[in-house]
């Protein structure tokens, strides 16, 4: 950590501890799993083993008469209600809206892959239920059908349908910006250089550690509903579960999402299984309650990427760019997921200039169902799928003409005068500096040392090699009226409230959701500095619907730079309604009244009162203004940001590469991040550190894998290789080159997916590179993950 | 059937059955729900607890097989006075955990390696560590807080 942000112990850039720990490191956490309710019942869930196949009869009796056995629930129970929708409607080049099947609770009809819920079984005890659950599987008739599993064969095949009413399994064919095709054909036909790779990003499980989980109550006295769950949004959760699916007045149902154990996109979106508590406790007059096993998470919990794509760049002779162009298949599985749609299109496409003043872009997209688990945004979520594609490309590109991958990089840079830029895409960088990163992680890297460290390995019969990768990324979403017009269904903004009790401490109610980033610490932080009282008397409230205002929780790296703008925004107004209250108070004028360091002052003299002064007149209001003011002292703040952040940054992978086995070891990992204002640099170092882990594990470890049947292949921790403490090693995290964000008030980008989306090509692009300065020339790339089998296959050409 | 044992210092004792994994006593019978499951496949070491000293994973032993034995789960690891113990003190220090779930096991686990090895070695915390899975930190935060914890000195871990 930088020494400049040592020194500081509180407030804002402060590496403040977290006050979060002491609950999760006495085990006096609480997380979903972890609640027990009076009279509570246990939820079974029924799922196909099939990768697609038509239901033809559940006979319910045998597990019915089952004991403990309290009620059973099959689709035809849930036929009426609505769908689980998709958060946006994308239209296709030709301008047809996308396909859109509805998502059912529970499977009807059909079921379209292996996991895929079509009953539920409630009993007294989990075990009734179990057992039960297996009864019920031998029931049901499921006339198997032919998977479609490969998204290429599916658009291809219009004779196996995923959805009957769905001729080609596509949901749509985007291309961004369809009116720059023509003129990025003809920029491909003139090019002088054309360098092109076939790339697949490989389908992901993000496996938070804590699995789902969903307790649903129903008050028979009042008619209201309360569905704990492990949601990083609840309120979108309520809106979804209540208006769209059970049509439950939204006013009826609390959602509360308490500690949860990790996201990373999977926990956005809303399940059946939320639905089915809630209905299910209705119907029982009893808690119902349910968390998946981890074999229920790798079927059933939405997985991440899955792309194909064909990328082409083209330049001249001296690695100048001058147009890139894509073509992807996106795998977005049986259903749409709430976000699956925008994905691949708006949070992918829109990326595709990286940090890079190319003139022409252009990016095509089809998105394909197939008898797959649904796939949405994780960690990065389109912007890691952009990313690796440019990045890869324009190292390839520079193989094939000789060139430096560093100095290639910089000469195609948007330069620092160049701000605000609009990219062919569609986007408007504010601010940032390229340059500056890229210096930086060549000097915390020792890339001048780089070569002896290569012939120190290739003493011991090793291959090293440096990957760059040199990202961006667009951050908290927004503004709400733009996203509307390009098809999202919600709005982007986030909310806050500031409630400063009588005596003089201060809850605040966000409606960020904390799953592991440490809100409760650093929006601690930001309102004392703005408010000029300690941390310890500042508690950060969030996670229930019933005390929040309706924010959009957390995902895309948006808490601070949406929610947490919000909230000061809100601190705006109290200090403004207390130098009110101070200048009735002090018998001056409002204007003169300055507020700092918790002090309200008249300016040039020695009046004040404290904080603590006016919180307690505003609510003993026996000195102040009635008539012209209100008593209390409590305000909130809606913020709708004018503009996405754009953090970015450069990374360097130095791998090791043992020809002989295939297997590579990250040595080392630089991060140079510019995430504007930082507001807690221990976190900020965690974030980094927690996302390069995961695109580690992407580039090196983790694979999805479907067999041609449609049976995950890969679905406990015995096949799907989780990154463990020995695959990695110690990362090192620079976040000192700072461009604050143009147009939020604290400056701040957003951290939290940086390293997943940085770190996969700059990994790929080290073994590559190892293997080519061990005179392995042959080998263009290896898809990821980069396994030893797949590098050793490589190696043998 | 009746299982007694001693957790956190203190008897306890509950109703079983034969098949009731250790993990399933503690959180269900005891409520002691610190010790979180978060796989079915005995992989990911969240359940970690300490069996008469040694590390267990508690979903890899029956509740009737800890008769009589002394069992320390997260809950027991604070100092007498509830302040943080060692171990878990250096978690918080270095940052070593962010969504909490991993981290009772992950406490668990590396106070076991400290017992038996003071001074570990970077290479020595990552392997023994290779039985608990961590989603958010990329572990580099948590191998240092077990080899500060140790009083070893941290700052070779980059920042």
């Amino acid at each position: 950590m930088p020494k400049d942000f040592e020194a500081k112990t509180s407030g804002i850039g402060a590496p403040m501890k977290r006050r979060e720990d002491i609950r999760f490191l006495t085990g006096r956490g609480v997380y979903t799993d972890d609640l027990k309710i009076a009279g509570q019942t246990y939820a079974v869930f029924v799922r196909s083993q099939v990768a697609h196949g038509r239901i033809k009869a559940i006979n319910t009796e045998a597990a019915a008469a089952m004991p403990g056995v309290l009620a059973i629930f099959t689709g035809e129970d849930f036929k009426d209600v609505g769908g689980n929708p998709a958060g946006w409607l994308i239209k296709s080049r030709n301008g047809e809206p996308m396909r859109e099947p509805k998502r059912p609770v529970l499977a009807h009809g059909k079921v379209r892959h292996v996991g895929d819920a079509y009953a539920a079984i409630v009993a007294e005890t989990y075990e009734q239920g179990r057992a039960a659950a297996q009864q019920l599987a031998d029931d049901t008739d499921i006339e198997e059908l032919p998977a479609i599993i490969d998204m290429k064969a599916a658009a291809a095949d219009a004779s196996n349908r995923v959805h009957d009413e769905i001729p080609d399994n596509l949901c749509y064919d985007w291309g961004w910006i369809e009116d720059n095709r023509a003129k990025v054909e003809e920029v491909f036909a003139k090019a002088p250089h054309v360098t092109t790779l076939e790339l697949v990003n490989n389908r992901l499980v993000p496996n938070a550690m804590e699995p789902r989980a969903s307790i649903g109550e129903y008050f028979p006295g009042t008619g209201d509903y309360k569905l704990t769950t492990t949601s990083q949004n609840p309120h979108l959760t309520r809106l979804l579960v209540a208006a769209f699916v059970l049509g439950i007045p939204e006013n009826k149902l609390t959602v509360v999402a308490p500690d949860v154990g990790g996201g990373f996109g999977s926990k956005i979106y809303h399940y059946g299984e939320e639905a089915l508590v809630l209905a299910a406790a209705k119907k029982l007059g009893r808690p119902v309650r349910w968390t998946a096993e981890r074999s229920e998470s790798f079927l059933s919990d939405a997985h991440g990427r899955d792309h194909v794509t064909k990328i082409e760049l083209a330049c001249e002779k001296d690695g100048t760019f001058l147009a890139f162009r894509t073509e992807t298949y996106a795998n977005v599985g049986a259903y749409l997921s709430n976000f699956a749609t925008v994905t691949p299109t708006f949070l992918h496409g829109t990326l595709m200039a990286g940090p890079y003043k190319v003139p022409h872009v252009y990016v095509n997209v089809k998105t394909v169902f197939t008898n797959t688990a649904p796939v949405d945004a994780y960690r990065g979520a389109g912007r890691p799928e952009a990313t690796f594609s440019l990045e890869r490309v324009v190292d390839q590109m520079c193989r094939e003409l000789g060139l430096d991958p560093f100095e290639v990089r910089r000469k195609n840079f948007i330069t620092p005068d160049m701000f605000p830029y609009t990219t062919p895409v569609g986007l408007a960088y504010d601010t940032g500096n390229y340059q500056a990163t890229l210096d930086k992680v060549i000097e915390i890297a020792d890339v001048a040392g780089f070569e002896a460290r290569r012939q120190a390995s290739a003493k011991k019969g090793k291959l090293r090699g440096l990957g760059l990768s040199t990202w961006i990324e667009a951050c908290g979403i927004a503004p709400s009226h733009l996203v509307g017009i390009l098809g999202a269904r919600v709005g982007l903004y986030d909310a806050a409230t500031v409630r400063v009790n009588a005596t003089g401490n201060i809850s605040i109610m966000v409606g960020a959701h904390s799953h592991g980033q440490g809100h409760e610490t650093v929006f601690a932080q930001i309102a004392a500095e703005k408010l000029g009282v300690p941390e310890s008397s500042i508690e950060i409230v969030h996670g229930d619907t019933s005390k929040i205002p309706f924010g959009m929780g957390s995902y895309g790296s948006r808490s601070l730079a949406v929610c947490g703008v919000a909230m000061t925004k809100a601190i705006d107004k109290i200090v403004a309604k207390g130098k009110k209250i101070a200048a009735h108070m002090l018998e001056a004028s409002e204007a003169d009244i300055t507020f700092e360091a918790g002090k309200f002052q008249v300016a040039g003299t020695d009046k004040a009162k404290t904080f603590g002064e006016i919180a307690f007149s505003a609510y003993v209001p026996h000195n102040y203004p009635l008539e012209t003011l209100e008593p209390g002292l409590e305000e909130t703040a809606f913020y709708d940001p004018a503009n996405f952040t754009y953090p970015a940054g450069a990374y360097l992978c130095e791998a090791e590469v043992d020809p002989d086995t295939g297997k590579v070891t990250i040595e080392a990992f630089h991060c140079a991040d510019d995430f504007g204002n930082v507001m807690n640099p221990m976190i900020v170092e965690g974030q980094v550190h927690g996302g390069v882990g995961q695109g580690i594990g992407q580039a090196l470890l983790e694979s999805t894998t479907y067999d041609e049947t449609g049976q995950l292949l890969t679905g406990s921790y015995m096949d799907y290789a989780m990154p463990r403490a020995s695959d990695v090693p110690f990362y090192n995290v620079d976040y000192s080159c700072q461009t604050p964000c143009t147009h939020n008030p604290l400056g701040v980008k957003g951290c939290g997916e940086a390293g997943a989306i940085g770190s996969p090509p700059a990994v790929v692009n080290a073994v590559i590179d190892a293997l080519h300065r061990g005179g392995i020339t042959h080998v263009k790339h290896i898809d990821m993950p980069v396994s030893p089998q797949r590098v050793w296959a490589a190696i043998q050409g | 059937m009746k299982v007694s044992l001693t957790v956190n210092g203190k008897p306890m004792s509950g109703e079983v059955e034969g098949r009731t994994l250790l993990s399933t006593f503690l959180r269900e019978t005891l409520s002691l729900t610190g010790t979180h499951i978060g796989c079915d496949t005995s992989q990911c070491g969240a359940c970690t607890v300490h069996v008469d000293g040694k590390q267990v994973k508690s979903c890899t032993i029956f509740a009737a097989d800890v008769a009589g034995a002394q069992v320390t789960t997260i809950e027991g690891m604070a100092n007498a006075d509830g302040t943080l113990g060692r171990v878990q003190q250096a978690f918080q220090d270095h940052h070593g955990l962010q969504c909490g779930f991993c981290t009772p096991g992950m406490v668990m686990a590396s106070a076991a390696l400290l017992a038996v090895n003071p001074k570990p070695t970077e290479a020595e915390v990552r392997h023994h560590l290779e039985g608990n899975i961590c989603r958010c930190t990329g572990y580099h935060n948590i191998v240092k807080a077990v080899m500060a914890a140790s009083g070893q000195d941290v700052s070779m871990a980059a920042e």
